[in-house]
This record gives C-alpha cells, structure tokens and sequence, in this order.
C-alpha cells in the first residue's frame, strides 16, 4: 500500500494558535550544510516546520509547532538549534489535547 | 513582584503537577502553581485514558464532578499487516460497575478541571505564564524561580517540577540529561468528531461505554510504534507514536503514518464521516526504569513525565504521574509538618514512597522490555505480525488442502522466517524481559 503525501498544512488548520510575532521560540544556528538530525526534521516535524531550501540549508518556521520537542531531542545537544518554550499564554492553544 | 515565600511552588498543570497542588495545598500548605498555557490544561496532550484507582486516592468522589468521557468495558489489541489484523479482544459486563476502574477523557477539560479542584484547595495558580529558570542559592538549593513576568525571583522552600517529559528547566540547571532519542516516542493525534449513536452502533456501545483498540505491526514500517483509538462520548482519538530514533533513520513523517492508519480498512470504516477538530503531537517516555533520573536534591523533586516514569508495556502514565505528584506532596506535608528543611536528605521520603509502590515495582518489572523492543523491532513489529496473518488466513481458508498441509506450511513459514533458534531465543528473550 502506497502512502499518500499527506498535507500537514490541512491538520494545522484544525488547530488554534497565538503566535508571538517576531520572537520564534525556535531557531536554527547558521549553517552551510545541516547535520543528519536537523536535515531529519525535514520529515519529523510533526508540524512541518523544518524545510530546506533550495542552498541545501534547513529554515524553519515555527507558527504551527505543536511544541512536542522532538526537534529539542535530536539537535539542542549538537547545538543545531536552540529550542525555547513559547512567552506564556502563546503558542499552541490546545482544547482537546 | 510576588514578595510572599510559599512552602512549595509547582512547575506545571498536568497529571503530576495538579496531583501535588492538590495533595499540598488540601493539607494546609501555601502552594504556587505556575503554568505556561492560557489556561491549565491547554498544552496538555494525552490519547488519553484514567485510571480511576489513582485519582480516587486523590479526590475520592471525583467521579461526581469529573469531565469524564466513557467508562471501558472493552479492549482490543490488533497485530496488523497492511490488509488484516490478528486480534486479541476482551470485553466484559464485569467493568459496567457501580465504580468503574478506566475511563476515557480530554486531557485539556480534564485537568481544566483537575486544576479547579486544586485552586478550590487554596492553591494560587497563574497561567500565561513560563518558568525560565530554577533560581539557587550559592550551595545549589534550588530556592525558587524566575518567570517571563516582570518581577523578579518567588520564593519558597521546594519547588516540585512538573513540567512535563520535554522539560528544559531540569535539564538546564543540570539535575538530570535531556532525554535521548531512543527513550521517548513521538505521537500524534487526531480528534475526530461523529454522532454519540454512530460511535455506539459501531463499536457496540451502550449508554457510558467504551473501548480502546491499540495496535502495533506493519503500520509502524518496521519502526518501535503503536497505533491507538479511544472512543469518546462524542467523538474517537486516534493517533500513532514512534521512537523518535527510529524516525529519524528513516524518511517516513508522522502525519504519514497516521494517514496510512486511518486507511487502513479495519480502521478506515470506524471513521468515515468523522468531522477532525484538532491534530496533536507529544512525546512519551518509553525508556523505562533504566532512564529515570535523579528524582530530588535540595530544595527540589521531579515527577511525572519530566521524570520518564511512565509504563510503555501497559501504556500506563498519568496514573504514574498523578501518584508521584501524590507523594512528592505527601512528604513535603510531612517534612513540613515536624518542621525539617528541604534538603536532599529529606526529600528522599518521596523516593521511598516511590520505591514502595506499584509504580517504582512496575517500571522495574519491565526494566529490560524498551530495549527488547527497540533492539529488535523488525521482528516484532514487521516479521511476526506478517506470519500471524498469514497463519490465520491459511487456518481459515477452505480450499481443498489437507489441514495437516496447511498446517506445516504455517510453521514452516515461521522456520523460514526467524529459524527456530531465533524463534526460541524470541521467546525466551520477550519471557526474560516481561518477567
């Protein structure tokens, strides 16, 4: 059985959200080819935050991060990324849970 | 600026956290809960399932007020190949009682709830609110914290941290590592929303009554993972969880796997028609008693999933989280009471409670079963499942074959598969581990 791209854009929009404008509570240190874990989040990312583009670097963009940490796992202690709770009250805003 | 000293400050509203709030402040301590989410329950995720006995040790009568979704009265275990699942089901009148032991619920409403409960006990909470940082004295007490908030350091004599199993406040101040990415699993989940009557006729439901269907086999593509639905009144839970490690030696996305699951035609048929209103991710501890950390020091104790004391074999952990929150609460009233200071020392009163009960004897009975599970996932997860079916289909098939034929086949299949010392060493292995 083949598996369908899914869109992982499609369930984000189920979700609500208070993003903090300017403060991403993720970001990637600079880099000119990524390590094995953090070109990895390109397809963990349960949110699908982590991209690369088209200079081979991954960029992420953490509006839709369901804060899971998996990406905190696999790159803060290689030191890829530095991986900070949202502000209070910001970020996923979870009713089910 | 809060000027006031509390007798313990608590990091976090989840399971844990709302366990040792309650515990402390229905003693008569004075307790500060602090949580990130705008309001205690909104980053909490969970598939999720009660254990009545755990919080009934907390809030006897909780059943009363509870925002409880179904009462268990079944559960099934699918081992799945990508067209079939070999089941194990168990259903029984014995669990419609008067006081029934499992429930279903949504963990944002119940510990919504749950943290009410604590508040109505006099515990202070603020939300909106994150804990940057475990404040110390120039020996390593941990002597309160410091917060996103304008206003400096609160203090109090303990801080119990809560705050869940990707806590960064612990592992910054060095109390214990990061967890690694072969001892927590990745899960993610969907909500999905059909009529009360719909999720009756197609589960064989009556009035409160639920069931739990986990499955694990090919829909893990050979990867450490489990499959779950969970009935709730009006609406099913259905996710899927991985070893992280074992992600990220592949390409496969989360979303994927679950996707795959919900089409998977023992799956899909439950859900059609479902309107999905929320998609989830979390990570679970599955590294078991081998990777729990240092559990207190001075001035502090750690619980719950920030503690990795979760049961990965039975799928327990907020019954684990809720009774370590118990008794961290429990021996700081004590030490409290005859008035000693929280030092390491003491706080290992919170160990021994730990140790003596089910969930330390628990965790410790499976010490060996996570790495059983992730060293040999193939098997488990891939090999066996196949053979499984391909068992059950030849068992059931009438075709004209001798049964004495199709019964060789079978366990040649197996032979041929694993070879029979792999077959023993399987066997005694999973024997080894789950003893």
């Amino acid at each position: 059985m083949s598996i369908q791209p899914a869109r992982v854009e499609e369930k984000l929009f189920q979700n609500r959200y208070l993003v903090d404008a300017g403060k991403p509570h993720i970001v990637i240190e600079p880099h000119s080819t990524p390590s094995k874990n953090l070109l990895a989040m390109t397809t963990l990312c349960p949110a699908g935050c982590y991209a690369e583009n088209s200079a081979g670097q991954v960029e992420i963009t953490p509006d839709g991060c369901l804060e899971c940490g998996t990406c905190r796992i696999l790159c803060e202690p290689s030191g890829d990324i530095v991986w900070n709770y949202p502000r209070g009250g910001y970020g996923v805003l979870f009713k089910f849970g | 600026m809060i000027e006031e000293k509390f007798d313990a400050i608590v990091i976090g509203a989840g399971m844990a956290g709302n366990a040792a709030a309650y515990t402390m402040a229905s003693r008569g301590l004075k307790v500060l809960q602090l949580e990130r989410g705008e309001y205690p329950g909104s980053k909490n995720v969970q598939g999720g399932i009660l254990y009545a006995d755990m919080l009934e040790k907390i809030i006897p009568n909780f059943r009363e007020e509870a925002p409880l979704e179904r009462h268990l009265v079944e559960q099934r275990f699918w081992m799945m190949t990508d067209r079939s699942h070999t089941g194990l089901q168990y259903r029984s009148d014995d669990f419609n009682e008067e006081s029934p032991n499992r429930y279903t619920i949504i963990r944002s409403q119940f510990d919504r709830w749950f943290n009410k409960e604590a508040q109505a006990k006099g515990t202070i909470v603020i939300a909106e609110t994150t804990v940057t940082q475990l404040v110390s004295d120039a020996y390593g007490k941990v002597i309160g914290v410091a917060t996103d908030r304008r206003g400096g350091t609160i203090f109090a004599d303990v801080v119990v941290i809560a705050e869940g199993v990707n806590g960064l406040l612990g592992s910054r101040a060095g109390l214990r590592e990061t967890p690694k990415a072969d001892h927590v699993a990745l899960a993610v989940k969907e909500m999905h929303f059909l009529p009360r009557e719909t999720i009756d006729a197609r589960f064989n439901l009556h009035g409160d009554e639920g069931v739990v269907i986990e499955a694990a086999g090919t829909i893990s593509k050979g990867m450490t993972g489990m499959g779950f639905i969970y009935t709730n009144k009006e609406s099913i839970s259905v996710g899927m969880g991985c070893l992280v490690s074992d992600f990220a030696g592949t390409t496969e996305t989360p979303y994927g796997l679950l996707e795959a699951f919900k089409k998977h035609p023992s799956v899909a048929p439950l859900l059609e028609g479902s309107e999905v209103k929320e998609y989830a991710a979390h990570l679970i501890p599955e590294g078991g008693y081998k990777t729990i950390p240092e559990l207190f020091g001075d001035g502090w104790v750690v619980v719950g999933d920030a503690a990795q004391l979760n049961n990965a074999i039975h799928r327990e952990g907020s019954n684990l989280a809720m009774t370590s929150g118990r008794f961290a609460g429990e021996a700081i009233f004590q030490l409290k009471t005859r008035r000693e200071p929280m030092t390491k020392q003491n706080l290992a009163l919170y160990k021994k409670l730990l140790d003596e009960s089910f969930v330390m004897k628990d965790l410790k009975k499976y010490k060996d079963m996570p790495a059983l599970l992730h060293t040999q996932a193939k098997n488990y997860f891939l090999a066996y499942p196949k053979l499984m079916s391909n068992a059950m289909e030849n068992f059931l098939r009438v075709d004209g074959t001798p049964k004495i034929d199709k019964e060789k086949a079978s366990i040649r299949a197996f032979v041929k598969e694993r070879n029979w010392t792999g077959l023993f060493g399987d066997a005694v292995r999973l024997a080894r581990a789950w003893r």
